[in-house]
């Protein structure tokens, strides 16, 4: 105990350092995302403006924040000044940030976004008032973006480990009591009290138990795991320590995709701070308690988030779930009681255990304890990861943080490739487990997709159905073989030969898959093509009667065309068409042969983005066919 | 010259729960799973060559043929598809003369889908080798694609 004492006093004081910087600091966010947007180029710029300026500044890459539309995200703390953020750095603005802010000490207050301090600074407002901010209430994310996540001191610092000092002060059964008292639901998506699962495998006998983490987030369209683990490794890794303290496992595996290499390495490296510090191994921080965590990487299959068949990849068998019971909790890894919680269950627990949980029950609302991270993503105008309370109401969500839609909203699909699509008429639906399960949708683990006109809702359900299909075990036959019926009924709609009667099949089809599959990846599959069904029946009608689809999205119901009054003959269309449909003179109207138009957008997308050209081909739906 | 598979196999123990490891370091090394690497594996974990085709064609990861110079990558994830990554894919299909799953004949390029790659706020995203090209467009991506010989 005294050893982590001395190290989280020396830690807060190398941070109140950081804080009272004597030279200037430079955060870059290197997350996943940040490093798709350009922030290793960035990084590169840095370095080599500070050398041939000859000045010197602390460079440190941190998480993400989360409001991913703005990233690459870059921020500049001087010595006795906020810091502040820059947002869509890109390498021509860096140079006249970095003059003016570093030579100059001027913040460049045109380009900056926000600052973290307490009042505006040189007009640029507080970054926690910007809109996509406050709403929010930022528990699992806490650190997100703030510390570097390679640097365990920097967790340590601000109460990280806390929770766990906390927890083996107290016995397993009172930890589990104060997770029973703080309403904590697993996160991953079916929302079952964490600490039911957790007294079943505690009272289970058995020498060994293991705890398993599951980072396998497959979920298209969701990233709120990997935002954690890549930007705040140690709060899953301290969840992980309290819940093995509380079920009794001397075991943690983490199971995580292996499509996600920076937070694999980033765990690698914190798993490896942990042990230097004596947070891992045996009898940890002088206790009795002792625990080691180790790595599995996935390979590539959606199912594997199901429990039973996450357990069977790691055993070395191919990923098919079993049926339950006996269920993990008595009879799981190595046929010995196993807990699976997800990435965020596991990131909430510290703050449980540092705060109480008396202090977490002042989230979300009687049931739904606590908040929930989302990824906000599809036609809205600010994507991003957010954590809001349980029982916001979706159109806070979509509107305040969100900004708002692009074009006219459409649809909100919840949950993932299982969940359902919500039409407006939801719009005031509080997000709560319940409330979601009410209309035929689900939580899911949290990824939010926000459709607008231009997305056709048949062919949304049609790639959900498709992308289900294919991730499939194959072992139960309503899935394997309703599924694939599903899919290809829904291919005949989009393709313009569907009849009403398909209509009455996929929902027969769908309440059978539902009621007879074996595991949750059956259960849910049929969702997207059942809500669709119940709340947008107009859209697949246009398809079946009249061969139209609204939103210009299904190839077979749209063609191209040149509106001549607009073409200024800049041939640009011409150059790009690969099969030669468009033709004509420079300076003239050009035309375009539908037979040859092969619908591939190269001529749609030049049109529009280039100056020269002027929006003169658009897609349209077709003409009625006869 | 890559590892000797027997050197990667020395490194894990002889059980079954090793396997995926196992394959996942020779892909990695090798760049697939040969069928002179699965005799191996079967040897030394002492499983059958049935048992092993059968867990690593379960998984989506393992491939049985060498790949391209490049590995093309078109995410698929529900934010691409709704921003038009179907018909990224579509394009390079067409340009490359090859389905998904394939790789050109010169071994130039490789193609695959990918369910997500976790970048949903950029999207549509497309991954070259170890690059990520976000927001991307049918020109955009026709660019991309002469840096990579």
């Amino acid at each position: 105990m005294n050893k982590i004492n001395k190290k989280i006093s020396l830690a807060k004081k190398k941070w109140k350092d950081l804080e009272d910087n004597t030279e200037p600091i430079i955060y870059v966010g290197a997350a996943s995302c940040g490093r798709a947007a350009g922030a290793l180029e960035l990084l590169n710029g840095i370095d080599q403006f500070l050398v041939e300026n000859k000045v010197f500044a602390r460079v440190i890459q941190v998480g993400c924040i989360g409001p991913c539309y703005l990233e690459p995200l870059v921020d500049i703390k001087l010595p006795e000044q906020p810091r502040v953020s820059y947002n869509n750095v890109n390498m021509k603005m860096l140079p006249a940030i970095l003059k003016s802010h570093l030579l100059q000490g001027v913040p460049h207050a045109k380009l900056a976004l926000g600052n973290f301090g307490n009042e505006s600074f040189y007009d640029i407002p507080r970054f926690f008032d910007l809109p996509m901010l406050k709403p929010q209430v930022r528990i699992v994310l806490r650190n997100c973006g703030f510390v570097d996540p390679e640097d365990i001191d920097q967790y340590l610092a601000l109460d990280g480990y806390r929770g766990l000092i906390n927890a083996l002060k107290m016995s397993p059964e009172d930890v589990i009591g104060v997770v029973r008292q703080a309403g904590l639901r697993g996160r991953g998506g079916a929302g079952f009290p964490t600490f039911k699962k957790w007294t079943v495998c505690r009272n289970s006998p058995g020498e060994q138990k293991y705890l398993i983490c599951n980072a396998d987030e497959g979920d298209p369209g969701a990233f709120m795991n990997r935002s954690l683990i890549e930007s705040d490794p140690h709060a899953l890794l301290e969840g992980m320590l309290i819940a093995g303290y509380a079920i009794g496992a001397s075991k943690g595996i983490i199971y995580i995709r292996a499509e996600y290499p920076l937070a694999i390495e980033r765990l690698k490296k914190a798993i490896g701070q942990m042990r230097e510090y004596g947070l891992l191994g045996n009898k940890i921080l002088d206790s009795d308690f002792s625990f080691d965590v180790k790595i599995k990487e996935g390979a590539g299959a959606f199912v594997c988030g199901e429990e039973t068949a996450l357990i069977g990849s790691i055993e070395g068998k191919r990923g098919m779930p079993r049926s339950r019971p006996p269920f993990p909790a008595i009879s799981g890894l190595y046929g010995c009681p196993t807990i699976i919680n997800n990435v965020e269950t596991l990131g909430t627990l510290p703050n449980i255990l540092r705060n109480g949980a008396e202090w977490y029950t002042k989230f979300g609302k009687e049931g739904n304890r606590g908040t929930k991270t989302f990824s906000l993503v599809g036609k809205v105008r600010r994507p991003g990861l957010i954590e809001v309370q349980l029982g916001t109401p979706l159109r806070e969500i979509i509107f305040d943080i969100g900004g708002g839609v692009q074009k006219n909203f459409k649809a909100i699909q919840t949950g993932g490739p299982s969940g359902g699509c919500l039409s407006e008429e939801f719009l005031d639906l509080p997000v709560d487990y319940e409330s979601l399960a009410s209309v035929g949708s689900i939580m899911g683990s949290g990824g939010l997709i926000i459709m607008d006109d231009d997305t056709c809702i048949v062919d949304v359900a049609r790639y959900f159905l498709d992308f289900t299909q294919k991730e499939s075990c194959g072992k139960c036959v309503p899935c394997r073989v309703g599924t694939r019926h599903m899919v290809e009924l829904l291919d005949k709609i989009t393709h313009g030969d569907g009849t009403p009667e398909d209509l009455m099949a996929l929902r027969t089809l769908g309440d059978t898959i539902k009621r007879g599959a074996l595991c949750g990846l059956g259960q849910t599959a049929p969702n997207p093509v059942l809500t669709t069904l119940r709340y947008f029946r107009n859209e697949y009608l246009e398809h079946i009667k009249d061969g139209r689809c609204r939103a210009t999205v299904c190839k077979d119901l749209i063609e191209y065309r040149v509106i001549k009054e607009k073409c200024t003959g800049c041939q640009s269309c011409v150059r790009v068409c690969p099969t030669g449909a468009i033709s004509g003179p420079r300076s003239e109207p050009h035309n375009l042969d539908p037979t040859k138009c092969i619908k591939c957008r190269s001529c749609y997308e030049v049109c529009r983005f280039e100056a020269i050209a002027g929006d003169a081909i658009v897609i349209r739906s077709a003409e009625k066919r006869t | 010259m890559p590892e000797p598979i027997e050197s990667i196999l020395a490194k894990h123990d002889r059980k079954q729960e090793e396997l995926i490891p196992v394959l996942q370091d020779i892909q990695k090394e090798y760049g697939y799973i040969s069928p002179e690497s699965v005799k191996k594996i079967s040897r030394y974990l002492r499983i059958s060559e049935n048992q092993i085709y059968g867990v690593s064609s379960f998984y989506a990861q393992f491939r049985f043929t060498e790949p391209g110079r490049h590995s093309l990558k078109v995410c698929l994830g529900t934010a691409c598809h709704v921003r038009g990554g179907a018909t990224l894919l579509e394009m390079l299909e067409r340009s490359l003369g090859i389905h998904c799953g394939e790789t050109t004949s010169d071994k130039r390029f490789d193609l695959e889908r990918v369910a997500c790659l976790g970048c949903c706020a950029l999207s549509p995203v497309v991954q070259i080798d170890k690059e990520i090209y976000s927001r991307m467009t049918v020109n955009k991506l026709t660019e991309h694609l002469k840096d990579y010989e």
